[in-house]
């Protein structure tokens, strides 16, 4: 039981996600979550707007179960798998967040500086919570796929566009962190 | 009930993502700042086994649990959509310290201000559908 407890090393990690993936095929699906997006703008009612919207969402019931699935796992993680929330970042992290305006790194799994309740209610928190929430959603559904989608499945299959998209994954997540972060805090 | 099977893979891989921290905004700053082989021996190890299945799947060695084989449906070509789109997701997922998966495991852990992000996130979708045909792909 001491191991469920502990934080997770990738080596078990990793490996399990595969079979979460192959699970996923062998039940006859795929292994995407960024398609939910679309379809939860379909429930939202954005086929009224939009003629790709319109299409049959309850079609799509098994990956909003899945979806649902991951909720439960969050809180069955929370609640009774995680009696310590803190995270061991390496020392070069911690001194790096708070030369940039983060205080304790890593000793919760968020930082209070983007998801505390304080800062949601902010309008500079508000703003670069639903901003980052769009260039996720914008940025999945152009490129067609996810971490899960192009990085997990699509670099399995050895998929070529799959490359391209996780190369761009990081060339965004490069100049977020190294260059655009550092003046937003 | 059917539906069922998918509840349990969700709420096994909502587990994995959760006690591996992926779900940390932390762990992915420290990814691209290359501080910790954390991520990238998750990301890593699950592609190098996922590569192993799916060349049973394409060998036709492992079948759906009907039996059938199991094709995976290539990615829509395009440089320009999967590199500009990848870039654009990428600057939300530094930023965010997400990606699609770990939001809806965030909300199960009761984090309040992760609604908004997922509120961005369908708004997101949406626009990309409205305004992809003045995209280049």
């Amino acid at each position: 039981m001491d191991y469920i407890l502990q934080p997770w090393p990738w080596y078990f990690a990793g490996p399990m996600i595969a079979f979460c993936m192959y699970l996923m095929y062998y039940f006859g699906k795929k292994f995407g979550i960024s398609s939910n997006l679309e379809t939860l703008c379909a429930i939202g009612g954005a086929g009224k707007l939009n003629d790709y919207f319109k299409f049959d969402w309850r079609k799509q019931k098994w990956n909003l179960v899945f979806i649902l699935g991951l909720a439960i796992g969050g809180l069955i993680a929370n609640d009774w798998l995680t009696p310590n929330q803190t995270i061991a970042l390496s020392a070069q992290t911690v001194q790096d967040l708070s030369e940039i305006g983060f205080a304790n790194a890593g000793s919760t799994y968020l930082p209070d500086e983007i998801y505390g309740v304080n800062t949601l209610f902010s309008i500079k928190g508000f703003l670069i919570l639903i901003l980052a929430g769009f260039l996720i959603g914008f940025g999945t559904r152009y490129a067609g796929g996810c971490t899960s989608g192009h990085a997990i499945a699509g670099l399995s299959s050895l998929s070529f566009e799959s490359l391209i998209a996780v190369i761009g994954f990081f060339i965004g997540g490069l100049i977020m962190t190294w260059f655009i972060l550092p003046y937003l805090f | 009930m059917k539906q069922i099977k998918f509840l349990l893979v969700g709420v096994l891989f909502g587990i994995v993502l959760s006690k591996s921290e992926v779900i940390s905004w932390y762990r992915i700053f420290e990814m691209f700042k290359f501080q910790s082989f954390h991520m990238y021996g998750i990301i890593g190890s699950a592609v190098v086994i996922g590569i192993v299945i799916m060349y049973f799947f394409k060998k036709g060695s492992l079948k759906t649990y009907k039996g059938e084989t199991i094709i995976v449906k290539p990615k829509e070509k395009g440089i320009a959509k999967n590199l500009i789109g990848g870039i654009i997701f990428g600057l939300g997922w530094a930023l965010g310290g997400v990606c699609p998966g770990p939001i809806f495991v965030l909300i199960g852990k009761g984090v309040v201000a992760i609604l908004i992000v997922l509120l961005g996130a369908v708004l997101g979708a949406f626009l990309y559908h409205v305004t992809k045909h003045k995209l280049p792909h």
